[in-house]
């Protein structure tokens, strides 16, 4: 677990400050130098996320380039997010939560299926999320484009005998993750609506989003 | 019984490249034919490349971070795309990606084409890109890979380790294709492996004819999320005639 890094930078000064209710989908760019920051407001909240190069999307965030470059699992204060090209698309500055998932990914209704029971198909998920997000975006973004996202205060603990768990725990009402974008980006999250297991804590709540210019 | 003729056997050496569409039902199957080799493998649907592997849905559809026998290669779609029917080796990487120009440059050093000839220093990321063209795919389409025959363990803070010397020549995997599957795969090292020697080892590519999933099969009823997975892919064979 790494260190817990705090932020300096005062919400009151925040260019943009939007409320995303539990379920939604959310984009923004980012331009280069601002600052990214997502609050778990009630805690215990997955905030799937993607990132792309605003001006060409096909350069877009790559969770196994993330995972290669700090050869480590877990994202938190000093990790950059690498893209396919290997460009670093944003740096995490501030954590207060500790730890972030990038290799859970998103749930779909599809997996959903697989994962729980056949009749669960009709639930809401994630991916269906991201297809929204990527179709109104802007960018002529879809599904091709949505990759292996980050999960933002989700706690997947693999072990070293190789297996993989979806705890509790790590987040908090209040706990926060910050990033400064290294590029202009294309920000495309989806607060996840999954009911079935303990991502959310089995209730799913709002996020709020918070940018700074620099 | 003596097993059946391959289709299909191909060897490849230096950082090798292969594509191709095996049909559903016949197995794939790789040999690391010198110990230490490197397969980094990508999956799609053949039939609509939109669908492809999926490394969350793989991992914890099974509560696992690596890959064996009996565990099943996931697509995006709640679906499967392979089963390991059979492996010598006991654990492959889902999550260290594949090497890149820069990376290659820094590790081992340049080695020009013009300076090398054939034994030019390749990277996966370029390799990938060359063979998803073939079929009308490119970097929308590059997701992260699998690396058979290596092994990466994590410790509880997450930080990941290389374990060298993890598979023995002659050790083999494998894939029973459980759709038309676009293939595509290179022999170049895995980006963590710290040997600072460039050398891809050979491996041989095989494809058997096919075999029907038994009632009884241990990939299927290895865990009741794969049953599921199963039982969409019918439902989409069965739709799709």
């Amino acid at each position: 677990m790494s260190t817990l890094t705090e932020s300096r930078l005062d919400p009151a000064a925040a260019v943009h400050r939007e409320v995303v209710l539990a379920g939604d989908h959310w984009s923004r760019v980012i331009t280069r130098g601002q600052v990214l920051r997502l609050v778990d407001l009630e805690g215990n909240q997955a905030a799937d996320t993607l990132f792309y190069d605003a001006h060409d999307p096909a350069n877009r965030y790559s969770a196994s380039d993330t995972i290669r470059r700090q050869a480590a699992l877990y994202l938190s204060t000093g990790t950059p997010l690498i893209s396919t090209r290997g460009d670093v698309l944003l740096t995490i500055v501030a954590d207060t939560c500790g730890r972030h998932d990038t290799l859970g990914g998103a749930c779909s209704r599809e997996s959903n299926t697989m994962r729980y029971a056949l009749e669960k198909e009709s639930m809401h998920a994630c991916r269906d999320s991201f297809i929204r997000g990527a179709q109104t975006c802007g960018c002529g973004l879809g599904k091709r484009d949505i990759t292996c996202n980050i999960n933002f205060f989700m706690n997947v603990p693999v072990t070293p005998d190789g297996r993989l768990t979806f705890e509790d725990g790590v987040s908090g009402p209040g706990r926060y993750v910050e990033l400064r974008a290294e590029r202009d980006v294309l920000a495309l999250i989806s607060n996840c609506p999954q009911l079935n297991n303990p991502c959310n804590a089995y209730n799913p709540t709002p996020i709020e989003v918070i940018v700074w210019n620099r | 019984m003596s097993p059946p003729a391959a289709l299909y056997r191909k060897t490849l050496d230096h950082a090798g490249m292969w594509s191709g569409v095996v049909g559903r039902g016949r197995t794939l199957r790789l040999t690391d034919l010198e110990g230490g080799a490197n397969v980094g493998l990508l999956l799609f649907n053949a039939d609509l490349t939109v669908e492809r592997y999926n490394m969350p849905d793989t991992l914890k559809g099974q509560h696992i971070f690596h890959l064996r026998h009996p565990f099943c290669l996931h697509s995006d779609m709640g679906r499967l795309l392979a089963s390991i029917t059979a492996d010598t080796v006991g654990w492959h990487d889902t999550v260290g990606g594949c090497c890149d120009a820069k990376l290659v440059a820094e590790k081992y050093g340049e080695k020009t084409y013009q300076a090398a000839r054939n034994e030019f220093h390749r990277n996966g990321r370029e390799c990938f890109l060359i063979e998803l063209a073939k079929w009308g795919l490119g970097e929308r389409d590059l997701v992260p890979n699998l690396n058979l025959f290596s092994k990466v363990v994590a410790d509880e803070s997450g930080r990941l380790t290389f374990v060298s010397g993890h598979s023995p020549a002659g050790g083999f995997v494998d894939l029973r294709l459980e759709m038309n599957t676009l293939v595509v795969l290179n022999t170049c090292q895995h980006p963590l492996d710290p040997d600072r020697r460039y050398h891809p080892r050979s491996v041989r590519l095989e494809v058997f004819p096919p075999t029907p999933v038994a009632a009884d099969d241990a990939c299927r009823n290895s865990r009741p999320e794969n049953a599921r997975a199963f039982a969409n892919t019918e439902h989409y064979h069965a739709l799709r005639g």
